[in-house]
């Protein structure tokens, strides 16, 4: 028994020793296993004194159970580190880019016609869409622009032959729709169109976004409570707004949309010429002539149409100052929407 | 149009500023885009007369004048060559400030003194003439303010006209606009006619009197056609873009600006027998004022006299009997022509000008005899002569109809939005001109000679809505039944595609609908593409056929700027001629050039290929879920790479193709990596399938794995498609997860696995069941492609 004491102190430096599970494991065997030398004091007890017995076997099972404790101590302790070791290693540079296909993107014309789109079907427009090269009739004649009317001049048409054109606006869409569907009418018509003409403010090609309403109502007051609205859910600003007469032969009474500068704010700068202000779409109420080429009763019926360019509108919202940028299709500038 | 403010103001003059003038004229639809000074802004500049001008002593292109200022004599070194004794002109004396921030000081010209500089019209900003000192009449007053006598405190309103509202054309048409805006009076000039002193007449003879229905003119003789016409007359021109060139064609267009009527003179001594207006007959034709001589074509209205034409009617006066330095009699004439015949006949010629500008768009056709009257006055006044009676010959029927227009009140309310009180319809229809009167349900009005524009009701809302002011229109918002639109889930959205397209790197781009025929010839030899009669350049001359020549020519822009890894998509139309006539195809397309991925640490640098394309490119169709109805089959097309270009169809039709471009056009377009395109029908990209739900077997599934060995030549979708038709009801997927060509495989053939997986519904498959199934896969594909099992 004399000798417990320096074989429990052995035991305890040996287990804190221990680098690892299995050399702990042997360190349990050593001492503890039914071999061990703690196991082996405990049997050697029976060459005791009986008196003696009692109070030796209570020390052993203290060292015993001391050792066994400190033994789960140290595993538990390994344990830790090893799965600490683990993590320190496994350890990335979070801050690093992430891997795979970089992110394209949408066309800032069709983002824009989307947006306008959007905002015309909440309010129950439909989206039609129609021929690109048209013929003179729909193009035109339809809309009340016979041969030779002073407001072709106004259009600088392309021509495939001599009935056939480039379409100059989308109003051609309107006249198919109204000649195939009958009224109440909600629609909206984007899409491109062509005119000859070519410098640092216009493309030969550009984007329109037209609409029509036709109903048993529908009133000039209608008209300018829908560009009102748009205008303002467009930019997302209160922005001043103008109806000033015009004149297209589609429409009676026509009007030009002239909005706040963007810009400016009304001060006068250089995207509003120093005007203050910012022509964004015609419209007008649907002329009389152009209900009869499509058989809709002008008594029963009334409606309005407007139209404006998407190029301007996005020009207007991102701040683009060039044009022909929208067509040019420079990474550069496609990446920034 | 550019009228003078001034001048409008001598007809009508509200207590506006011109900026609120100009205002109130845009807001009632008569545009203005700008308002610019009649002159530069200058101070000290005075009238003075040029005494003497003698030789400078030591430079040849100077003189030195003596120079009356009305106070005394300056001495000036001027360099004009116009500059002579008993000249008046502008002098600015040391001290003024001329435009550009220019001062005067007295200064010494070549050792000689100089007071100060007598001035060109162009360095008073006064006109375009730098040749020499701008010549003031001989009475202008010695010594008065220069700005004082020319009346220069004055505005050029230019007025951007809509093509319906030829009415104010004139200044009596926008002073008839400002005074009923206003709510005020009408002063038109008073003036006395001339007294008919002779009688001579000119026959006049309408054959075309369609075209021609009213035709007045008058003889006046003894003319002095060498006088000046008067300053003030000449700056009324000058301040609505006219030029002044001799009295009689001044005359004419101040007619012409004043009250909108064209006018013509004739030298009288040149015209032969009376006037004729007819058509033209075959192969007559005429020299122009402008020089040209034209044939013209037979729908043309001319004027003639009985020798043949003298001026192409309302377009332009011929030069063979054009008002000349030796000109004394002249004929004058105010004609009206029929618009809707007047309509594109100078177009016609190439030609554009004032009056035939208005003749297209309508001149007041009870206005002849009144301009004939006032030219008279203005020209007897300025050069002389006798005139004689007025002839005027009209065809009232073929005179404009003018049905009045039935206006009801309860019209208003419809389509304005609101009522307006009958006195003020009543006062803005009287103030345009219209007669108007009262009926139970509303107007009947009569519309008067000037208005071109007012045949139906809407006509007169659209009056109505204009001179009350847009703006004060009410504004209500749009009440409709709130029906719920058809959405079919089968339809594919376009904008999901362009999302979808984007999510895996492409952008995309919007290229012209039009481009360079030799481009447009690479990719599609067999087609002649629609041509424009009139392309804005010859590089966009014909319509494509492909999205492709627009989107390579992206792609080489970008790549020339630096950005070698470009992936691009982009949907349209083409335009393809087919035998049931043009047709417009929705297309999408996308090309795709440079690494497989943008550079980065996390990548190693792999060029892009076939294949990437065709990944992004099955995604696409895979959101039809209908991917499995596309075949992708060998094929060769122009412009593409003859081993790596598939032709893609569903059902046997083919809807579109994808490869990469040949290396030759690689080469030829000046791209320098390989590119690889795709184009297919969008609508068959947005045609999908309705999702139907199978029930989830609860049995385990089987996965067996195989290698064969087939020859290089058998199409690997085929051979999959073979594995599927042999493979048995269990076959859930089938993938192709190795090709191998190489060490250990003949050199023609090539090694496929492929993974099998089958699961039944109802059970657990046996071994037998799935060896099987395995052996009539190997059995069909030994008989079909001899191919054999690889160890």
């Amino acid at each position: 028994m004399e000798n417990l004491e320096p074989l429990a102190e052995q035991a305890r430096a040996a287990i804190h020793a221990a680098e690892d599970g299995p050399a702990l494991e042997q360190l349990r065997v050593d001492y503890l296993g039914k071999k061990g030398q703690v196991t082996a004091l405990l049997k050697g007890l029976g060459k005791l004194a009986p008196q003696e017995r009692p109070k030796a076997g209570a020390l052993i099972n203290v060292v015993k159970q001391e050792l066994q404790d400190l033994i789960g101590e140290r595993k538990a302790a390994l344990d830790a580190a090893a799965v600490n070791a683990r993590l320190a290693d496994e350890t990335i540079d979070v801050s690093l880019p992430g891997r795979g296909q970089s992110t394209g993107g949408i066309h800032p014309v069709t983002r824009t016609k989307e947006r306008i789109e959007d905002f015309f079907a909440a309010i129950g427009f439909d989206v039609v869409e129609g021929p690109e090269i048209e013929d003179d009739y729909h193009n035109f004649e339809a809309l009340n622009i016979p041969a030779h009317h002073p407001a072709r001049a106004m259009h600088d048409t392309f021509y495939v032959d001599e009935t056939t054109v480039l379409r100059t606006h989308t109003s051609p869409v309107q006249v198919r729709v109204m000649e195939s569907q009958s009224p109440p009418l909600r629609i909206i018509c984007p899409g491109r169109v062509y005119r000859c003409d070519s410098d640092l403010t216009h493309t030969p090609m550009f984007h329109q976004v037209e609409g029509l309403l036709i109903d048993e109502n529908s009133s000039f007051a209608d008209l300018k409570g829908v560009v009102e609205e748009f205008v303002r859910v467009f930019f997302e600003r209160e922005l001043e707004v103008r109806f000033r007469p015009s004149y297209f032969p589609f429409t009676e009474p026509s009007a030009e949309v002239d909005i706040q500068c963007v810009n400016c704010g009304g001060d006068g700068c250089r995207v509003c010429s120093q005007t203050g202000w910012l022509e964004i779409m015609g419209c007008g109420m649907v002329h009389p002539r152009v209900f009869e080429y499509s058989n809709i009763d002008t008594e029963r019926y009334s409606g309005f149409a407007f139209g404006m360019g998407v190029e301007r509108l996005a020009m207007l919202r991102y701040g683009v100052n060039d044009l022909r940028l929208f067509f040019d299709n420079d990474l550069r500038f496609l990446e920034q929407f | 149009m550019n009228i003078s403010e001034q001048w409008l103001r001598e007809w009508v003059s509200p207590a506006l500023a011109t900026d609120d003038l100009a205002y109130q004229l845009t807001m009632a639809g008569l545009e203005v885009e700008s308002v610019e000074p009649v002159a530069g802004d200058f101070s000290g500049v005075t009238v003075a007369e040029i005494v003497s001008a003698e030789q400078h002593p030591d430079a040849d292109k100077l003189r030195v004048c003596q120079v009356d200022t009305g106070a005394g004599t300056v001495q000036i070194v001027c360099g004009a060559p116009n500059a002579r004794a008993g000249l008046r002109a502008p002098l600015a004396r040391v001290g003024a400030a001329l435009p550009g921030g220019i001062e005067i000081k007295a200064a010494t010209l070549r050792g000689v003194e100089s007071q100060g500089m007598l001035c060109a019209g162009e360095e008073l900003g006064l006109s375009d003439d730098a040749d020499g000192l701008l010549e003031l009449p001989v009475d202008a007053p010695l010594g008065e303010d220069l700005s004082q006598y020319m009346s220069l405190d004055d505005k050029v309103i230019e007025v951007d006209l809509t093509p319906n509202r030829a009415d104010c054309l004139g200044i009596s048409g926008i002073a008839r606009e400002v005074a009923l805006l206003n709510d005020m009076p009408i002063t038109p000039p008073t003036f006395d006619k001339v007294a008919q002193s002779i009688s001579d007449t000119l026959e006049v003879e309408l054959v075309a009197a369609d075209r021609c229905p009213r035709y007045v003119g008058r003889v006046i003789r003894g003319v002095d056609v060498s006088r000046p016409s008067p300053l003030w007359m000449r700056e009324k021109l000058r301040r609505s873009g006219v030029r002044s060139i001799d009295p009689v064609v001044d005359v004419t267009n101040y007619i012409l600006l004043e009250l909108g009527q064209p006018m013509h003179a004739f030298d009288h001594g040149k015209l032969q027998g009376g006037i004729i207006v007819r058509t033209a007959n075959e192969g007559e034709s005429l020299e122009l004022l402008d020089g040209q001589t034209i044939e013209f074509k037979p729908d043309t209205l001319l004027i003639t006299d009985h020798s043949g034409p003298v001026a192409l009617a309302g377009i332009m006066g011929g030069q063979p009997t054009a008002v000349g330095a030796e000109t004394t009699d002249i004929f004058l004439e105010a004609a009206f022509f029929t618009p809707q015949l007047m309509a594109g006949k100078a177009r016609g010629y190439g030609l554009h000008t004032d009056s035939s500008h208005r003749f297209e768009r309508g001149v007041d056709f009870k206005l002849q005899v009144e301009a004939i009257e006032r030219a008279s006055q203005l020209l007897l006044g300025i050069v002389g002569g006798a005139a004689g009676p007025i002839t005027e010959v009209v065809s009232e029927a073929d005179l404009p109809p003018r049905p009045a227009v039935t206006l009801r009140a309860q019209r208003i309310k419809k389509m304005l939005g609101f009522e307006l009180e009958a006195a003020e319809v009543e006062r803005i229809l009287t103030g345009l001109g219209l007669g108007v009167t009262a009926t139970s349900e509303g107007w009947v009005c009569a519309v008067p000679s000037w208005r071109f524009d007012i045949a139906i009701e809407a006509d007169l809302l659209e009056e109505l809505a204009r001179i009350y002011g847009y703006n004060r229109l009410p504004v209500t918002h749009i009440r409709a039944d709130l029906v719920m639109p058809a959405r079919p889930e089968t339809n594919v959205s376009q904008r999901y595609l362009g999302r979808h397209l984007s999510a895996r790197g492409y952008r995309e781009a919007i290229t012209y609908s039009f481009v360079d025929p030799k481009l447009q010839r690479v990719f599609d030899p067999d087609i002649t593409p629609v041509a424009l009669t009139n392309p804005i350049s010859a590089d966009m001359a014909v319509m494509r056929t492909s999205l492709l020549p627009g989107l390579v020519s992206a792609v080489l822009r970008n790549v020339n700027r630096q950005q070698p890894r470009v992936r691009l998509f982009e949907t349209g139309l083409r335009f393809v001629p087919e035998a049931e006539g043009l047709q417009q195809v929705p297309t999408l397309a996308m090309v795709a050039t440079g690494q497989r991925f943008a550079e980065s640490w996390s990548q190693t640098s792999v060029a892009g290929d076939y294949f990437d394309l065709k990944g992004d490119l099955e995604s696409l169709l895979a959101l039809t879920r209908r991917a499995g109805s596309f075949d992708f089959t060998a094929t060769q097309r122009a412009a593409l790479h003859p081993g790596q270009t598939a032709s893609i169809s569903q059902s046997g039709r083919e809807v579109g193709y994808i490869g990469a471009l040949h290396p030759v056009v690689v080469t030829d377009t000046g791209l320098n990596e390989p590119l690889y395109v795709a184009e297919i029908d969008l609508n068959v990209a947005l045609d999908g399938l309705l999702p139907g739900y199978t029930e989830l077997s609860k049995f385990p599934e089987v996965r067996r794995d195989l290698a064969v060995v087939v020859d290089k030549t058998v199409p690997g979708m085929e051979l999959m498609q073979c594995v599927r038709n042999a493979a048995g009801p269990y076959l859930t997927d089938l993938r192709l997860f190795d090709v191998y060509e190489g060490k250990g495989i003949d050199p023609k053939r090539k090694s496929l696995a492929l993974g099998l997986t089958f699961r039944d519904q109802s059970r657990t498959l046996s071994v037998e069941d799935v060896n099987t199934a395995i052996d009539q896969v190997v059995d069909l594909l030994g008989k079909n492609y001899k191919a054999e099992l690889r160890n």
